[in-house]
């Protein structure tokens, strides 16, 4: 299959911390990759690193076989195509959720007010929030507000949809509806990136499971790999802690 | 009448044989707070952008240091740690002559530049002081409006392919802009009440017309009573405004 992203020896520091210490791992058309690991195993900022939120501090980042931190790179261009969601949702509060679905494809990809109209109210109905397409942020439950985010980044029809830590703000009991919206997404066969807290959706959902550590991908595989039969120690005592 | 006694002592015919006075003077005083106020909030609004201006690769790194920061910390630094009525005089009889001069002014000279000076020199004077003067303490109510937005609302902008500009002009400002108003309707007020330090040139707005009828008549009590009330009024009204926008810019906000 075609490699949609492809990390070759990312690295990152801050100051003086390592964070990423030479990641390689190539990402595929319609692939669900889940990434797990401790907080602090640098999974935000690999995420982070892909649409380039963050500079890399060496190694090199091709989306379509563009190099995300060349300077000479259009990054908005390229992050038009690659959808995010947050772990806080960062919906721009002072914006109805029609507004907020329909700037960027107004602003960036140039729709028509009418066109984006029609397509956000299809993806509040995806996402089934049809009847808040005008409330505020500040009027929604942190699972609404998370839905009408990747409502939002998928509004921009992008190729790929990142995901950092997406139900680790949400109240439990609201866990669950976000998690089918992006089930729904995956069966619809987007490529997906989702740094995640949730065990049960990456065994489920994932065709490829990341697991980081201090940096470094220490073990990847199947789901069935890595959670019911792990090669490396340090997976072994992860999982043992979270499952 | 009993209402004689009490303010007997207080010539209201000062006030009316000099309405006429009053009345430019107020009218003075309003064109030059309101000039002022759009012209330092422009003004605020570029500063401030400057002081926060960042770049990820040079050239444009060290460009926003030292063609916009530095520049922007130097002017906000200079202007608000200097006296206002300095500022003016500064202005008003060393900086204005060099530019608007009959015998050799950098922009204009001759018989307009005479003109000029004659007839508006003392309006110049003043609105470019306390333009300067307003527009280096507004920048630093948009700088720290622009640094209090969540990094996320950037985040989440940028990610959706909008350039640094419009994430800027679309989300940064307008939610920075409400949190501004509280802050930059208190400066609109300082603004008005410095505005009579202008008096000190000879631009006849409120400040003036009291000291003139003050010195016609030897009577303090009713120019400066009077003025006080204007100004006061103004204030009042002003505040009133600064409310009405924020209850209007309010919608959407939890915090």
């Amino acid at each position: 299959m075609d490699v949609v992203i492809r990390v070759k020896a990312l690295s990152k520091l801050f100051g003086h911390a390592t964070v990423l210490r030479g990641i390689d791992c190539d990402i595929r058309a319609s692939e669900v990759v889940c990434v797990i690991g401790p907080s602090g195993s640098g999974k935000s900022t690999f995420l982070r690193c892909l649409n380039g939120l963050e500079d890399a501090s060496g190694g090199e980042v091709l989306v379509h076989g563009v190099s995300v931190h060349d300077p000479k790179t259009d990054v908005d261009a390229l992050r038009s195509e690659i959808g995010m969601v947050f772990q806080r949702f960062n919906l721009f509060p002072h914006k109805t959720v029609l507004e907020n679905i329909t700037l960027a494809p107004t602003k960036v990809r140039g729709l028509s007010a009418a066109q984006a109209r029609l397509r956000a109210s299809e993806l509040l109905a995806k996402v089934g929030l049809e009847s808040k397409i005008n409330a505020y942020p500040n009027q929604l439950s942190g699972g609404q507000q998370q839905r009408v985010a990747i409502a939002r980044a998928l509004a921009m029809q992008p190729r790929i949809m990142l995901f950092d830590e997406p139900t680790s703000a949400l109240d439990p009991e609201m866990v669950g509806e976000v998690l089918a919206v992006m089930q729904a997404l995956a069966e619809e066969g987007m490529t997906m990136v989702v740094v995640t807290h949730e065990m049960g959706f990456a065994r489920q959902m994932a065709d490829r499971v990341l697991f980081l550590d201090e940096g470094l991908v220490v073990e990847e595989g199947t789901p069935a790999a890595i959670f019911d039969h792990p090669q490396e120690e340090r997976t072994r005592r992860f999982l043992s802690k979270v499952l | 009448m009993e209402h004689v006694l009490w303010f007997g002592w207080f010539r209201a015919d000062i006030i009316s044989s000099y309405a006429m006075l009053f009345w430019r003077g107020l009218q003075m005083t309003i064109a030059v707070t309101l000039i002022c106020i759009v012209q330092g909030t422009a003004l605020g609004l570029a500063v401030g952008l400057a002081g926060v201006a960042e770049a990820r690769h040079s050239p444009a790194k060290q460009l926003c240091k030292y063609a916009l920061r530095w520049p922007a910390a130097v002017f906000v630094s200079f202007f608000r740690g200097t006296p206002l009525f300095v500022q003016i005089l500064l202005i008003h009889f060393a900086v204005l002559p060099l530019f608007v001069n009959p015998a050799d002014g950098l922009l204009i000279s001759g018989e307009t530049a005479r003109e000029l000076k004659q007839n508006y020199g003392a309006f110049l004077s003043g609105v470019v002081a306390l333009t300067l003067n307003a527009g280096a303490y507004i920048s630093e109510i948009f700088r720290a409006g622009i640094q209090s937005i969540d990094k996320g609302q950037v985040e989440a902008s940028r990610s959706l392919g909008m350039s640094f500009p419009r994430t800027m002009y679309h989300i940064v400002l307008p939610q920075a802009f409400r949190r501004m108003l509280p802050p930059l309707g208190n400066n609109a007020i300082s603004l008005l009440k410095d505005s009579s330090l202008i008096s000190a040139i000879g631009l006849a707005e409120l400040a003036y017309a009291a000291r003139t009828v003050a010195g016609a008549y030897s009577r303090y009590w009713e120019p400066y009573l009077t003025i006080s009330l204007m100004y006061w009024m103004l204030t009042l009204a002003l505040a009133y405004g600064v409310k009405k926008l924020e209850v209007r810019y309010g919608r959407g906000d939890s915090r």
